[in-house]
């Protein structure tokens, strides 16, 4: 029981960081970004590289080398975010709704098969892994390095709420995710903060691609095609543009496939996931915590 | 010299001619209406001069200083501010947020304080309120609100549309009578109104627009006695 528990709220934290930078873009942009989850492949693959290019890991450094290794990875997702929302997403602003959706698959496209052009289609055994001792905790065993995991995962979150509640950059991106056209008027540089925005989502994307690169052991270029699915439904799940509900979503997905899985057995766990998605959008489309806005006009 | 220099202003918005030609000034220090039926182009007016849409042909001149083609937020930093129609309040923002948001570009933290505790001491009403969302607001409260938060920016030019739309005679009142205050402490005021009567009262000068041109211009007391004003948007002849 407590290990089924915490195996969906370690998974769960990872669906949450992917989900939440579903939940930005969609909270400024009100675009639906399919590229996400690749951005996290992106990241996996990132994170590969430069841990093959620092020409392996001394033996019992692993964690240590895998912070820093996070950090670079977060700054060039991040950067990837950057440049796909110029790209792809900012002469289309304008346009249609369904252009934008329709243009963010291509992206996704585009990123799946691009990195297999570069890194090949078989897939990669990442150079770290985290394995190592486990521990008794409450009946479940708990190694440290999920442990690790989970705290860089709540660390990032706790950060970005602040950022996003507290601060004058934050202000800005909730003030447009309401209004585009009067923040210009107070002056806001819009452009600049969907920028910004599309940077934190995608090196908090990049971020959990390391991560479970480095837990799960293999990475494939279509690695981010399910997971972006997992995070879009943890997002609708909690409230899609709300960022504690998105994080609340994660986790509750999270712990939903790991007792589904149980009650069900492993092959039925993306049949409930999906299905909990269906649920949502026809039951509560807003998510736990979305927010019907109140407006006197 | 002139605040705001308008000349030979052109707008299209798809197929649509909206500003044909438009010329007008505002003095420094002064309060001007602009009157006109819907459609006449007057909220066009102030979006083109506020950066939100890009004129086809014309010039705005700030304070000597062309901004035409300038981005939004470098026509804030200059000092022109834009009261959007419809008060645009951020509805699920604190009231406390809103101002603060009016203060964007203020980047010394003390100095944004003192600003949204100087609106706080104009409108008490909106002290009162602080930790409320703007969205919960009454009609005349939120445009106080968007005229408080337009203040926070410090602004030498307001440009205000339609800041009497849909409020109760006596919260117009009152609206006008803020208007006049912020004027009287300095701040040029360009504003669009509907509600001429209103508007020409505490107005210096006026101008008329139709079909996306000035079609009169004039001392307020002047055009408030024009028998087509009184004609068209006054409500027939008056005794």
């Amino acid at each position: 029981m407590s290990q089924l528990i915490w195996n969906g709220l370690f998974v769960g934290s990872f669906y949450a960081l992917v989900a939440l930078g579903y939940t930005m873009v969609y909270g400024v942009m009100k675009l639906l970004n399919f590229a996400h989850g690749d951005l996290y492949m992106l990241g996996a693959f990132t994170g590969f590289a430069v841990l093959g290019a620092a020409g392996g890991v001394p033996p019992g450094m692993a964690l240590p080398a895998l912070l820093g290794v996070l950090v670079v990875t977060m700054a060039v997702t991040g950067l990837a975010g950057v440049a796909l929302e110029r790209v792809a997403y900012r002469p289309l602003r304008a346009a249609p709704r369904l252009s934008l959706l329709i243009t963010a698959v291509g992206a996704s496209f585009a990123l799946e098969y691009g990195m297999r052009a570069v890194a090949g289609a078989e897939p990669r055994v990442y150079p770290v892994r985290l394995g190592g001792s486990a521990a008794e905790v409450l009946g479940a065993r708990i190694t440290v390095q999920q442990i690790a995991l989970v705290v860089v995962a709540v660390l990032l979150m706790t950060g970005l709420n602040l950022l996003v509640t507290r601060t004058r950059e934050g202000r800005a991106m909730r003030a447009i995710a309401l209004d585009p056209r009067t923040s210009a008027l107070m002056g806001i540089n819009v452009d600049a903060v969907i920028s910004r925005t599309f940077f934190l989502g995608s090196a908090l994307a990049g971020a959990a691609g390391v991560m479970a690169g480095a837990y799960y052991g293999k990475i494939d270029f279509l690695m981010g095609f399910l997971i972006g699915l997992k995070a879009f439904t943890a997002a609708v799940i909690g409230g899609i543009g709300n960022i504690p509900g998105t994080m609340l979503g994660g986790l509750l997905l999270g712990l939903l496939e790991s007792f589904g899985t149980w009650w069900l057995g492993g092959q039925w766990r993306d049949v409930f996931a999906f299905g909990v998605l269906i649920l949502f959008l026809t039951v509560r489309p807003t998510g736990l915590l979305g927010e019907r806005v109140t407006e006197r006009v | 010299m002139a605040a705001l220099e308008i000349d030979g202003l052109d707008v299209h918005y798809g197929g649509v001619h909206a500003l044909r030609g438009l010329t007008l000034t505002v003095g420094e220090g002064e309060v001007v209406a602009l009157l006109g039926n819907n459609g006449a182009g007057k909220t066009t007016t102030l979006s083109a001069v506020s950066g939100l849409v890009r004129p086809s042909a014309g010039t705005v001149v700030f304070m000597g200083r062309d901004i035409t083609r300038a981005r939004p937020e470098a026509i804030v930093r200059a000092g022109l501010v834009h009261v959007p129609e419809g008060r645009r309040v951020f509805s699920t923002l604190t009231v406390h947020e809103n101002l603060q948001l009016g203060g964007h570009l203020v980047r010394d933290q003390a100095e944004l304080r003192r600003r949204v505790e100087r609106v706080y001491a104009l409108l008490p009403r909106l002290a009162e309120r602080r930790t409320q969302q703007g969205g919960t607001l009454s009609g005349g409260e939120q445009q106080m609100l968007a005229i408080g938060r337009a203040l926070v920016s410090g602004p030498r030019l307001l440009l205000l549309d339609e800041p009497s739309m849909g409020l109760a005679p006596l919260v117009v009142a009152s609206v006008m009578d803020l208007i006049r205050r912020i004027n009287a402490e300095g701040v040029t005021v360009l504003l669009v109104e509907q509600n001429a009567k209103a508007a020409l009262k505490i107005a210096h000068r006026g101008y008329v627009i139709e079909d996306g041109r000035c079609a009169l211009g004039g001392p307020a007391a002047e055009l408030a006695g024009d028998p087509r004003v009184v004609e068209a948007y006054l409500g027939g002849a008056r005794p």
